[in-house]
């Protein structure tokens, strides 16, 4: 069995891949469900199948879909340009915790009518604008002093989840708390509203929607978008047709921080409701499985998006109903991504099973 | 096909019998789709023989010389080593038998040392033995390669002469040599002929694939020469001329080149003064409206920062850079398009094209922003996509479709649309840097057309080269690089062959104004 490489890239590959990654990782779950001394089927019901049986399990599901739509939307536009920001998670803590402070600090029982919307739309604003801080300074240093983004961002998603620690255990802490690192809880009135009355899915969902096909649209019919594959192609060309390597850097990781930090402020305004240490399910980290799943393209985006959030709810499922540990969500978003990586292969080679010696040009 | 050819005049008394060939192939057959790329090939190269394989793009001579070096499987043909039936299955193969090939595209690790390169290609060897089988050949043919040296450090000349001693050292009896001198400067050409003279001496048998004839004539001994993909003849190349080689390639009897009268110069258009800027150290230049200026040097004598400095990818203070009156050294690359600047790099790939973007992508590279084809936020592929298609059309160039991503065109083809794009901007000025490197003859000549066309229409045109011919054919001031100094810029019935070697190779100071 040998790797040859095909004339070009194959097409058909680009969107067979993440199936075949998906098959794959199903194939694995069941042995791993196996050799648990479990019987598979039951469990990747329980896993893929129940969470979603229902109208609240949707509404869930849609939930958790929201952060990773966001996150996912902002890295593709890095992505495109081949600017490596593994930092939504650390831009999405940020944006939580800023976008919380600012919450908090208009916490009042009385609030309503107009200074109700701007206590809102400021804590959003202090969301979006923490997040930009944190990719800003990734920006920063990989304009001034051409570090690599891809270690910087990494790096800094360590220093946003100690700042929110530092935080919830400092200034945030609630004082009639008890001493539980957590922030008070949001009055009632700073809370997104819901789509549907009585389901937690809030008008964030919506919004991320949205973005998503603003996405799209930027994709295949601006110059910005046309000039962010170019950059992404190759540097080289984009300084011969005069495009702005350092202004396109900019502009995508503060775009990606913003929505970033816009869904970290939404997770505290949305589903949670005070500020924790456990804010981020690691959305920032497995939005960047999402990208790649769905091949940067809006819907390819949206579907990665769902299947992500049902291993994060199917997991919780797993936990409470087989007494799995919570961990095994991220195995199987593990086990997505190194399939998918692995299925790659085959977009620029074709696999030949054969015993004769392949021709290889000398290299 | 041709009988059995005389063996090397420089060789011993030729034997009574015709000596059996060192390589036959029979009715080498190869089809890629649609696309009958060798149709019954057949050709004969005796021992220390150099045999030139002539054709324009397409006409197969690479699909041949990979079949025979066992990268690509003839659909049917024989081939016969030493008069035996061999199966080439691979390059492995190819090189066991002894032929040893040197791609246009070098094929060494830039960040490792030519010793470690060759290494790499021998493993058996011990280093040792590597370095005294290196010295022997190097004293043999005379070659200035040091072992310690970094590849990337090498210019092409040196690369290239790096990749002829990985073949030797492994004995080969067939040398291939796929377009050798498209990289080479003129005193370099002169290094590789002598050096495979000496090869062929030594009875090694060469395959030369080239455009050029003067090389060809100067070294070969035999021609064959391809047309779409079938043999149209082959000739001793003493008994042929220039004219009936190229009506052998092309198909018909070209139109002698027209003597073209010198521009008469208008008004000053762009001036430019630079100094210690990247390698180019010093240079005024001063261009008008309807006139070519050329100026040549071996590569790296600082042509990529001229260019770029007028392109405006490198800028400069203001007043250094004066068009039509206005001081522009500080102006981006799009506002220097803007005003009628336009640039074609020698990079065609990944700098003037982006690889897999498609040729409409491509053409919107250059053309976006305050043009018709888009303006403002919003793009609509149709005119980019539009314009495309129309210079594939004016310039007759193969490609699939407008939506073809630029890696799938051949070197002359996407050439041809890089060209044909920038005209299409109708520049005020338009500043290439070796416009025409690795092109076959029509394309070239297509080229050189659509510039004197632009030159006519009144656009100046500032032609940077390494081809000799082309800068005395083309242009009306001529100068050179050496160095990072510019050479003064003398009409071209003032500069003779003579000077312009000097300009080459001496400083601009030394070489007398």
């Amino acid at each position: 069995m040998q790797l040859q490489k095909r004339a070009k890239p194959a097409r058909h590959m680009l969107w067979l891949a993440p199936v075949l990654a998906i098959m794959l990782t199903l194939l694995t779950g069941t042995a791993l469900f196996a050799a648990l001394g479990l019987s598979p089927l039951p469990v990747l019901k329980a896993f893929f199948v129940d969470p979603v049986r229902d109208a609240y399990g949707v509404s869930e599901l849609l939930l958790k879909v929201t952060p990773l739509l966001l996150c996912a939307t902002g890295l593709s536009l890095c992505f495109r340009a081949r600017v490596w920001n593994i930092g939504a998670e650390g831009q999405f803590l940020l944006g939580s915790l800023c976008g919380g402070a600012v919450a908090l600090w208009f916490n009042d029982e009385n609030l309503a009518g107009s200074a109700r919307i701007g206590a809102v739309g400021a804590a959003v604003a202090a969301g979006i604008a923490g997040g930009m801080f944190w990719a800003g300074l990734v920006a920063l240093l990989r304009h001034r002093f051409n570090c690599s983004e891809i270690l910087t961002s990494i790096m800094l998603n360590y220093v946003a989840l100690n700042l929110l620690l530092w935080a919830v255990h400092g200034p945030l802490k609630d004082p009639d708390g008890f001493s539980f690192p957590e922030s008070a809880l949001l009055v009632d009135a700073l809370l997104l509203p819901s789509v549907v009355d009585g389901y937690r899915t809030h008008v964030g969902f919506v919004l991320a929607l949205l973005l998503l096909v603003a996405l799209g649209v930027i994709g295949s019919r601006t110059l910005l978008g046309f000039q962010l594959r170019v950059v992404g192609e190759s540097a080289a060309a984009a300084r011969y047709a005069g495009f702005h390597e350092g202004r396109l850097l900019w502009l995508v990781l503060l775009a990606c921080g913003g929505l970033a930090g816009l869904a970290g402020a939404f997770e505290v305004l949305g589903p949670v409701g005070q500020v924790t240490p456990h804010l981020s399910s690691g959305y920032g980290f497995a939005a960047i499985i999402v990208v790649f799943l769905g091949r940067g393209h809006p819907l390819g985006i949206l579907l990665a998006a769902l299947l992500q959030a049902l291993t994060f709810i199917g997991g919780e499922n797993l936990q409470i109903e087989f007494g799995l540990p919570k961990s095994i969500a991220f195995i199987f978003q593990g086990l997505l991504l190194f399939y998918l990586l692995a299925a790659d292969v085959l977009v620029n080679y074709r696999l030949v099973i054969s015993g004769d010696s392949v021709a290889q040009v000398q290299g | 096909m041709a009988s059995a050819s005389s063996p090397n005049p420089n060789r011993a008394a030729p034997p009574a019998q015709p000596a059996p060939a060192r390589l036959e192939l029979i009715s080498i057959s190869k089809r890629f789709g649609d696309t009958l790329a060798n149709d019954s090939i057949s050709l004969r190269v005796q021992p220390g023989e150099i045999h030139a394989l002539l054709g324009e793009n397409g006409a197969g001579k690479s699909t041949l010389m990979k079949v025979l070096y066992g990268v690509h499987t003839p659909d049917s043909g024989s081939i016969l080593w030493h008069n035996r039936e061999v199966d080439i299955a691979d390059p492995n193969a190819a090189r066991r038998l002894g032929i040893g090939m040197v791609f246009q595209h070098f094929c060494l690790i830039e960040r490792m040392t030519v010793f470690e390169n060759l290494q790499l290609a021998l493993p058996e060897l011990k280093a040792a033995a590597l370095q005294q089988r290196f010295d022997a050949l190097r004293q043999r043919l005379g070659l200035q390669v040091r072992l310690e040296d970094r590849v990337g450090q090498l210019s092409a000349g040196e690369r290239q002469r790096v990749e002829i001693l990985r073949c030797l050292m492994a004995d080969v009896e067939l040398l291939i040599l796929d377009e050798p001198t498209s990289v080479l400067t003129p005193g370099e050409v002169q290094t590789l002929i002598a050096t495979l003279r000496l090869l062929a001496d030594d009875g090694c048998s060469i395959l030369f694939i080239s455009h050029k004839l003067v090389e060809v004539q100067q070294l070969c001994e035999r021609a064959t020469v391809l047309r779409a993909g079938r043999v149209v003849g082959s000739v001793r190349v003493a008994d042929s001329d220039r004219a009936g080689l190229v009506a052998m390639m092309m198909g018909e009897a070209p139109a002698a080149a027209p003597q073209r009268p010198l521009a008469v110069i208008g008004e000053p258009l762009l001036a430019l003064r630079a100094d210690n800027c990247g390698r180019l150290r010093s240079a005024r230049l001063e261009l008008a409206g309807g006139e070519i200026v050329g100026i040549g040097g071996v590569a790296g004598s600082g042509q990529e920062t001229l260019q770029d400095l007028v392109s405006g990818e490198q800028r400069l203070p203001p007043d250094r850079v004066r068009f039509m009156g206005e001081d522009i050294g500080h102006l981006s690359v799009q506002q220097r398009r803007l005003r009628g600047v336009r640039s074609l790099p020698v990079d065609r790939l990944g700098r003037a094209a982006a690889a897999g973007l498609s040729l409409a992508e491509n053409f919107l590279l250059t053309h976006y922003g305050q043009g018709p084809l888009q303006q403002g936020p919003w793009v609509d592929w149709r005119r980019p996509a539009g314009a495309a298609r129309q210079a594939i059309a004016d310039f007759a160039i193969t490609a699939p479709s407008e939506h073809a991503p630029a890696r799938d065109l051949s070197g002359g083809n996407l050439q041809r649309f890089l060209v044909a794009r920038e005209l299409a901007g109708q520049p005020r000025l338009l500043v290439c840097y070796n416009p025409t490197w690795g092109v076959d003859p029509a394309a070239a000549s297509r080229i050189h057309d659509a510039l004197q066309d632009a030159r006519q229409a009144g656009a100046a045109i500032l032609l940077l080269s390494e081809d000799i011919d082309e800068l005395f054919s083309l242009c009306d001031r001529l100068g050179a690089l050496c160095n990072g100094v510019l050479s003064p810029l003398l009409p071209r019935t003032e500069v003779s062959t003579e000077l312009m070697g000097r300009w080459m190779t001496e400083h601009a100071e030394a070489a007398g104004q």
